[in-house]
């Protein structure tokens, strides 16, 4: 298969899947439970879901490993396997993107470690250095195609984990997003990294991709997205949420539809956006919409 | 009071080291504790909430002034229960099950002691019956409930559920916390108030037991 970077290289954009967690909830996964446990109790429901984001024609699919960092998982008292939890992702992932026939990539979801560095945190660089590395070697060594840093806060933290990443295999594609909010300063994520200064210390660190996701809808996502690409080329990942989460009547609700959402992501496009997906609240159909959106921009 | 506004001033710039000096200085001028408290800590803890709540400052700052209250804090403490303003009432505190975020919840925790009330934190990933019999075991009047998640947050309606159950809601009162959580959230579920950072959370239990 072509590589990633290639590919984004000769100016394909390419699709990236939908919401896991939202996926999960909806098959019985209950709050309390830890997400990454399914990678070993039932990794045919993983193969299912990343089936379906197939189907709906993305073409890269994350594994179920954003909370399955050493330390994260050690909140569940599950830290003792974290190999296995990571590589149970990794191997539900491929079934699925085998059947695809060499089309699509299988990208190992990296979230934050959940702790926070000194000084004004508890934890030291090197703890969360050795977290990021049991996780990210297990993914690596199970074939995955790219490691995907996400839902960053802390630029020092996601500089790390690039970083380990990068010492794990030089040839790996490794994609860093953070999470910014929109504030009196700009757009800002809650330990005060504004876009430039996630992008500069992204590529310092060694990212082949940069971008942002969660915590916005697809509108704020054009706009961090512009602020991006006034600072720099280098390839663009956004994943956007279907809006904010509502309450209704106890339910949680997305407001975007994925019709409005495949029809703004057109701007992302005009704006050199290499990946786009979906984060939380997006399914297959917003997808499945976005993949028609995006055809239609690749033959125009 | 010069030395309490240098005590502020050193809290907001999160210098731990020099909020534990001038609070001993402090006591040897022989302020009143509560008042080093009141005027000192928590006034500079305050500030640093409400820059925080306008983003002026991020929360690297945040955790940085709230370790260095806790650092005047400790050196207060003995003198607080000595005077008896370390007891204006017990509030078990806790992260719901399924959520592990606890830097909310422990800032709170701060205000809160600082502002004389005894905390019983039970930590993360607290399950609904656990909050219930730790505020019955210990006596607590209120229960205070966070979630950062948006899944995680039903969670706190069964909490409530089981307190209406056993016949304790409206004696053991609620407040939820954490960055999905609102009014409307709060009013939906029966819940007394819903805080949106340490100062209210410590505003939200003054009133609620009727304390100044």
């Amino acid at each position: 298969m072509k590589g990633l970077l290639q590919r984004l290289k000769e100016g394909e954009v390419l699709l990236g899947d939908g919401a896991m967690g939202t996926m999960l909830i909806e098959r019985g996964l209950e709050s309390g439970h830890c997400p990454e446990r399914i990678n070993l109790d039932n990794p045919g429901m993983l193969e299912e879901i990343a089936g379906l984001y197939i189907d709906a024609g993305a073409d890269i699919v994350q594994t179920n490993t954003f909370g399955a960092s050493a330390l994260k998982l050690a909140d569940y008292g599950l830290d003792d396997r974290t190999e296995q939890i990571n590589k149970a992702a990794v191997e539900a992932a491929k079934k699925a993107a085998g059947r695809a026939a060499g089309r699509v990539y299988v990208s190992g979801s990296c979230g934050p470690c959940a702790k926070m560095l000194e000084p004004y945190g508890d934890a030291g660089a090197e703890e969360v250095q050795a977290s990021f590395e049991r996780q990210m070697s297990a993914l690596v060594h199970a074939g995955v195609d790219m490691i995907c840093i996400e839902t960053m806060m802390d630029i020092q933290e996601a500089a790390i984990a690039v970083k380990t990443a990068r010492s794990i295999s030089r040839e790996i594609t490794v994609a860093a997003t953070m999470t910014f909010e929109l504030t009196r300063h700009g757009f800002v994520t809650i330990m005060g990294t504004g876009i430039e200064e996630a992008a500069e210390g992204l590529i310092d660190a060694g990212a082949d991709i940069i971008g942002s996701n969660c915590g916005n809808g697809i509108q704020n996502m054009i706009k961090i997205a512009a602020g991006f690409r006034e600072i720099t080329g280098m390839p663009l990942l956004i994943q956007s949420n279907a809006g904010l989460p509502e309450l209704n009547n106890g339910a949680l609700v997305y407001a975007e539809t994925p019709g409005f959402m495949a029809g703004k992501s057109r701007m992302l496009m005009d704006l050199g956006v290499n990946i786009i997906g979906g984060c939380c609240g997006t399914n297959p159909e917003h997808i499945k919409e976005l993949r028609k959106t995006l055809d239609a921009y690749m033959r125009s | 009071m010069q030395i309490l506004e240098e005590i502020s001033m050193e809290l907001q710039k999160g210098d731990a080291a020099n909020v534990g000096l001038l609070t001993q200085k402090a006591i040897d001028q022989e302020l009143n504790p509560g008042i080093i408290l009141d005027d000192g800590l928590v006034a500079g803890m305050n500030i640093i909430g409400n820059k925080f709540k306008a983003r002026e400052i991020f929360l690297p700052n945040v955790l940085l002034a709230a370790k260095a209250m806790q650092a005047g804090i400790d050196i207060l403490k003995p003198l607080l229960i000595k005077e008896d303003i370390a007891c204006r009432g017990r509030i078990v505190t806790g992260t719901v099950q399924g959520d592990l975020h606890d830097i909310g919840r422990n800032l709170v925790g701060i205000m809160l002691k600082g502002a004389g009330f005894e905390v019983i934190d039970l930590g993360n990933d607290v399950e609904p019956s656990r909050f219930v019999e730790a505020a019955v075991e210990n006596n607590a009047s209120v229960i205070g409930m966070s979630a950062l998640l948006t899944t995680t947050m039903p969670v706190m309606k069964k909490v409530i559920d089981t307190l209406k159950q056993r016949n304790l809601y409206g004696n053991i009162r609620i407040i939820i916390g954490g960055a999905p959580v609102s009014s409307s959230y709060a009013e939906e579920i029966g819940a007394d108030a819903a805080c949106f950072d340490g100062a209210s959370a410590v505003e939200s239990v003054k009133e609620l037991l009727g304390v100044k």
